[in-house]
């Protein structure tokens, strides 16, 4: 293939991946991975490399809308990027000492909980709790705008989200993705925050995460400009557009469609790590 | 901000002007990024040979591309590949930056505990972005 038109292909799937994991919430960066490595063929390494750049690009690239509309836990997010920053490096390590194949096979099992948790339907959990002594001390607690005006919330349970937040760090590191699904397990079941406050305060944290390991994926050379160039750029361009038809659309069938489709590609990497393949 | 002008509320307003800030400082680094990012892009493709690099067997970027000093350099000599890796770096940098801003936000409302959670944040982004200590032995 030319290299014309292999960034083309390459740009073109990304900018798909950027669209469907914008519009249906669950972030390009889980099918950026497989599409690389299973599609195109590429190395693991060079995959999560490149994904995990166009990550970085999402997040930053969709702070500005989210913040503007005034949901994301500042306090919050910030504390537990101690525990994902430190996760992320970790798991960046880690992953310049494991074999690909078991990458693989933990991406796959990552993946199918993604496909999982996206078809949940999510309870807010937060009406009528009592304060917790914790997140009192560390003045955690917030409000965040509703169809009848603002609405406050105690945060619960910050020693299990800190841990839960370790481990989306570790993956985030590990596999080159942002781990949003791990981030939204952490603030919405574990520390009992709104649904919509934990997925844009998970949204914020997540270019930060990436930072941490981006700087040992680019000494460990993982980071290859052919590569990475087409799919930052393709990714990017993808979420921004998804993000303007979002208001619009109607996402429940794409959702069950993105998610059966992630579903498969997550047991094909499964199969093709154990075959040590990838 | 003037300190102490309303207490609890007077905190909530600026963290709002500081998120909003924030937004805004996140996008321009994102475009500026994705642009040296593109033009380095088809300066690549220009000069690249008829067939596309092979990336099934991992071999590791060559050091010129690794190092920020490096990238630095390989970009001003107008090295397609220094170009997008430098797009890349300012890439990164954005949500560094957010962090610095966050330190600077914390400190106008004086809420110092947090100015702490914040430098240590900063702190471990620092040492990954510039410890060779964890790079992988190859």
């Amino acid at each position: 293939m030319h290299t014309l038109e292999f960034s083309l292909v390459v740009a073109l799937g990304s900018f798909a991946a950027g669209f469907l994991g914008s519009l249906t919430g669950l972030g390009g960066g889980v099918v950026i991975v497989p599409l690389l490595t299973l599609l195109f063929g590429v190395d693991m390494r060079y995959a999560i490399g490149a994904s995990l750049v166009s990550v970085i690009a999402t997040s930053s690239g969709a702070a500005a809308a989210y913040l503007r509309e005034g949901y994301s836990n500042m306090r919050v997010g910030m504390f537990l990027e101690i525990a994902t920053t430190v996760g992320a490096i970790c798991g960046a390590v880690l992953a310049g000492r494991l074999s690909t194949s078991i990458i693989a096979i933990v991406f796959g099992v990552v993946l199918l909980y993604s496909a999982y948790s996206s078809t949940q339907t999510h309870e807010e959990m937060h009406k009528g709790l009592p304060p917790d002594r914790i997140a009192t001390i560390l003045r955690m607690d917030g409000s965040y705008p509703t169809a009848s005006g603002p609405e406050s919330y105690h945060v619960r349970q910050v020693p299990l989200g800190f841990g839960l937040m370790y481990v989306a760090g570790v993956l985030s590191g590990l596999l080159g993705i942002g781990s949003g699904a791990v981030k939204v397990l952490a603030m919405d079941q574990a520390m009992k925050i709104p649904f919509k406050v934990s997925t844009t305060t998970s949204n914020f944290m997540i270019g930060v995460t990436a930072a941490a390991s981006a700087g040992i994926y680019l000494r460990n050379g993982y980071i290859d400009p052919g590569l990475a160039m087409p799919v930052m750029l393709g990714v990017l361009l993808g979420a921004l557009t998804g993000a303007r038809v979002l208001p619009g659309a109607k996402v429940r069938t794409l959702r069950v469609v993105f998610g059966v489709v992630i579903a498969a590609l997550a047991v094909e990497m499964i199969l093709q790590g154990v075959k040590g393949r990838l | 901000m003037s300190v102490g002008s309303g207490g609890k509320a007077a905190g909530v307003t600026s963290d709002k002007a500081i998120e909003m800030w924030l937004g805004e400082l996140l996008r321009c680094g994102v475009i500026l990024a994705a642009l040296v990012v593109f033009a380095g892009g088809v300066w690549y493709v220009a000069k690249a040979q008829d067939t596309a690099a092979n990336y099934r067997t991992f071999r590791g970027e060559p050091v010129e591309l690794r190092h920020v000093t490096q990238i630095v350099h390989e970009a001003i000599s107008l090295e397609p590949g220094g170009l997008i890796q430098l797009g890349l770096l300012l890439l990164i940098a954005t949500p560094v930056a957010r962090v610095v801003f966050s330190v600077v936000g914390f400190a106008m409302e004086r809420d110092w505990m947090y100015v702490v959670f914040t430098l240590i944040v900063l702190a471990t982004l620092l040492y990954s972005l510039t410890s060779t200590a964890l790079a992988a032995r190859q």
